[in-house]
């Protein structure tokens, strides 16, 4: 029978098993002997770091909804007795609420990664796709999650996000009433919702496996966005990459804890912790700061439908993004111009974050109608230009090379 | 005798050792530390399952008998489950003594079984399977010691609530209980 | 490098410019008050809370409800459990039906939810001219700045002024967005209330005291996450040490 690989026990058991499924040889290969290029940083934790985090709202997600009822009259108390009267309730629920935001900033990092590197590049755009759709249903589980509590927040930042529906010409209040099994938000709402909210996180699950799958038929990119040429551009994945981000962990870990047991409560919204009253309107309804720059991008166009278009397009202009990207240099490393536009979008999102937590009036308006327009402008207009006009500079020879010589990389590509 | 060189600790390997001693050592700490990090972790998560002090606090039932006249049974809550407290009369009391311990499936006197002989306070709940016992309302079987009669498969209990007959295993639980006052009782 | 610092300069600026909530048309943020509770270590004064408590029984319970608490959740403040019973029948909730169908009325016990003063909104709105008392069980969560925010209301009633034309039934308040608050200053004289351990209670005494209870009423598991988290985090940076430090181990046997 054939032997198993170093490092695994090579007893009866497994290679029985294995002879049957072969689970122990296939995690020996993918974690193991897995080659992965020798001169990845720090900011190729943050892939690691969003599965631990789906897995740690799955796990508290579940325990919560052994005590959370979803239904409008008890919905509210049901979370104020998880946060008093259930043991260790209010630890979960922090960790829940706190999780959630602390997920999205490890995948908008892990996506500017991408941005950088040029990991949406040939052959990974499929792997790039994935990762939007990864988004996507993020973005939805979120928004459910949050209607749950029942809050004030929760209520009307469904009503006017499932309002959104209603642009959509003809069919637009019909399926507005579908979406909402009522007239408007309302109990029926709020118990599909948990449905949803609780079913997503498999479906993301699901695309996770094809996405790590996709990753690993031809690996990951690195600082140079130079293909590995031989075997002294790779090093085994175990232990070099298990110990770094074990290392990364402990460190995500510190600030999550952080945030869990001292500020628990900076992230959110004071007014969720009113319950819902359909017959009064905050005087602000602000999306939880995750979403805040698309909520800017929504309201930045006076038309209802342009707005609503506008905001999903400015995600699903991620999809084509490898086709607007006409640069053969991956890396930001070797791309002068794109380097300095990149930040100029990083800046943009910000602004558009700041812009969408205040009320549309005066000079948040102005702004952040810049700020969308250099959004799409640099996606549309900028990235294709750039990439036939730049002049990249000469790329190393090989990742081996460059980390090896440690000076400037020797001929032109 | 000549040794294997590996076994003498010379200069070159002296800093090879001492590198793997340390590396051990760091392994070591960090699988200690992750281990019991991990068994913190999963701690709150198991304990939130236990039940909440909501439900705890609703673990006493107090409850005044003095309405229940000799010979009445009555039916009140406890922890979600019945409990059946008998006004016993005199011939119920004797009976539930004069019975021959010894040839019960689960011997109990029933001195130990009541702290005031008039008094029977039982959890009614058949020690078969959990079905609710019949006999706490008027016209209700009692079964042939005049106890209660379990009608999912014919247990049958007598005036101390003692199993005699069918297939339950025990006798039917007595309550943690006290009297608070001649006729009050605090149950849990 | 470089870049990288760059990045989380402007990450953290934006985090640093606080909670990004859009504020609503309050005058400004309210004077920062000093709290037994605020900070890593802060804990609740279980005498001022328990100053408070007498407060709220006293002045507050007339309108306002409390209605994510229990009696039993007071023993958290140092009360014992017979104290605790005699506070919780002083009040009658509705139980039943019994056997003959009829709901009846029963004294409360420490397991029972607070009683508030009001049946329902609507009898609420009509003992106070159509307002409605909010529920204090999560006041100091419920607004920004909460603490500060509740102790500032209580001693923002002033005259006002001549030029602002007040509404029916409205009082004037400093700190309430609008200046104009359907409820009568509740604290109005010094011993208003006779505090069981002798202090002397003045209205911002009073005033501190009572939002101390409500800051606990709204979270009472403060105390225990400030101790827990400061094992958690201790714990985690002898793990990134540790952690760091294998991770040097095994990448220096690369070249």
């Amino acid at each position: 029978m054939a032997a198993t690989g170093a490092g695994v026990p090579n007893s009866r058991i497994v290679r029985w098993i294995d002879y049957r499924l072969p689970f122990v040889k296939f995690l020996q290969h993918e974690l193991n002997e897995y080659p992965t290029p020798r001169n990845l940083t720090y900011w190729w934790n943050f892939g690691s770091l969003a599965g631990i985090m789906l897995v740690i709202m799955m796990v508290s997600g579940i325990v919560l909804a052994m005590h959370y009822t979803p239904q409008s009259d008890m919905a509210f108390d049901s979370v104020e007795r998880i946060m008093r009267d259930v043991n260790y309730g209010w630890l979960l629920r922090y960790i829940h609420m706190n999780g959630a935001s602390l997920f999205f900033v490890v995948v908008y990092i892990h996506i500017f990664r991408g941005l950088y590197y040029g990991s949406y590049k040939y052959p990974r755009e499929l792997l790039w796709m994935l990762g939007v759709v990864i988004l996507l249903l993020m973005m939805a589980t979120a928004f459910m999650g949050y209607v749950l509590p029942w809050g004030q927040m929760s209520y009307w930042g469904a009503t006017v996000i499932t309002n959104l529906f209603s642009a959509i010409p003809v069919v637009g209040n019909k399926i507005v009433t579908l979406l909402w099994g009522g007239y408007t938000v309302s109990n029926p709402t709020l118990n599909r919702f948990f449905s949803l909210h609780y079913l997503l996180p498999f479906v993301i699950v699901g695309v996770v496996m094809l996405h790590i799958l996709a990753l690993h038929t031809h690996g990951s990119n690195n600082p140079l966005g130079i293909d590995h040429k031989g075997p002294g551009d790779s090093i085994p994945f175990h232990p070099y990459y298990t110990a770094k981000d074990a290392f990364g962990l402990a460190v995500f870990l510190l600030v999550y804890a952080i945030v869990v047991f001292y500020a628990p409560n900076f992230l959110g919204d004071p007014a969720n912790y009113i319950p819902a009253n359909p017959l009064q309107t905050p005087d602000d309804i602000v999306p939880e700061w995750y979403f805040l720059p698309f909520y800017a991008i929504l309201r930045s166009v006076p038309n209802k439908l342009l707005g609503v278009i506008m905001l999903f397009s400015s995600i699903l202009i991620l999809f084509i993004l490898p086709w607007l990207d006409t640069s053969p240099v991956r890396s930001a490393k070797f791309r002068p111009i794109y380097k300095k536009i990149f930040w100029l979008l990083v800046i943009s999102v910000l602004v558009l974050g700041y812009c969408g937590a205040h009320p549309p009036e005066g000079w948040y308006v102005i702004v952040g109608r810049i700020a969308t327009f250099y959004y799409f402008l640099h996606f549309l207009i900028l990235l294709p230009l750039i990439g036939k006009l730049e002049r990249p500079r000469p790329l190393p020879l090989s990742i081996g090379a460059a980390v090896l010589d440690n000076r400037q990389p020797a001929a032109a590509e | 005798m000549a040794q294997g060189a590996q076994s003498q600790v010379t200069p070159a390997n002296a800093h090879a050792v001492e590198g793997e001693t340390r590396r051990d050592f760091l392994m070591l700490t960090a699988g200690a530390l992750g281990a019991i990090g991990a068994i913190s972790t999963i701690w709150p998560f198991v304990d939130s399952l236990n039940p909440a002090k909501d439900t705890l606090a609703l673990s006493t039932t107090e409850f005044d008998m003095a309405p229940i006249q000799v010979g009445q049974r009555l039916t009140i809550a406890w922890r979600g489950k019945p409990v059946f407290i008998a006004h016993r009369t005199a011939a119920e009391i004797k009976e539930a003594e004069t019975v021959d311990i010894s040839t019960l499936r689960d011997p109990q006197k029933d001195s130990d079984r009541v702290k005031k002989a008039e008094w029977l306070v039982i959890v009614g709940v058949c020690t078969h399977l959990g079905c609710i016992p019949l006999g706490q309302k008027q016209g209700d079987p009692r079964g042939p010691y005049g106890g209660w009669f379990c009608p999912c498969h014919g247990s049958i209990y007598d005036t101390s609530g003692r199993r005699r007959d069918g297939p339950a295993p025990l006798n039917l639980e007595v309550p943690p209980y006290q009297f608070t006052s001649a006729t009050a009782v605090k149950i849990g | 490098m470089a870049k990288s610092l760059l990045f989380a300069a402007a990450a953290l600026s934006v985090l640093a410019a606080g909670p990004v909530r859009a504020q609503e048309t309050a005058p400004s943020t309210p004077a920062h008050q000093h709290w037994s509770f605020d900070g890593v270590f802060g804990t609740y004064d279980r005498a001022a809370a328990q100053r408070g408590f007498q407060v709220y029984k006293e002045v507050c319970s007339a309108c306002h409800p409390l209605k994510h608490l229990s009696f039993r959740d007071l023993t958290d403040l140092g009360y014992t459990e017979d104290q605790v019973k005699g506070f919780a029948a002083q009040y009658e909730v509705t139980d039943g039906p019994n056997d003959q169908g009829q709901m009846y009325q029963r004294p409360a016990r420490p397991s029972d939810p607070w009683v508030g003063p009001f049946p329902n909104d609507q009898a609420a709105r009509a003992a106070n001219n159509g307002a409605l008392p909010p529920d204090l069980s999560l006041i100091t969560k419920a607004r920004e700045h909460g603490p500060d925010y509740v102790y500032a209301i209580l001693n923002g009633f002033k005259e006002a002024p001549k030029d602002l034309k007040m509404n029916p039934n409205m009082y004037y308040n400093e700190a309430f967005p609008g200046h104009q608050i359907a409820m009568p200053p509740p604290l109005t004289a010094d011993g208003q209330v006779q505090y069981a351990d002798g202090t002397k209670a003045t209205i911002p005494q009073m005033a501190h005291d009572v939002v101390t209870f409500l800051s606990w009423a709204a979270e009472p598991s403060l105390d225990e996450r400030h101790r827990m988290g400061f094992k958690v985090i201790l714990f985690l940076i002898i793990a990134v040490g540790v952690l760091y430090a294998t991770k040097r181990k095994v990448w220096s046997k690369l070249h």
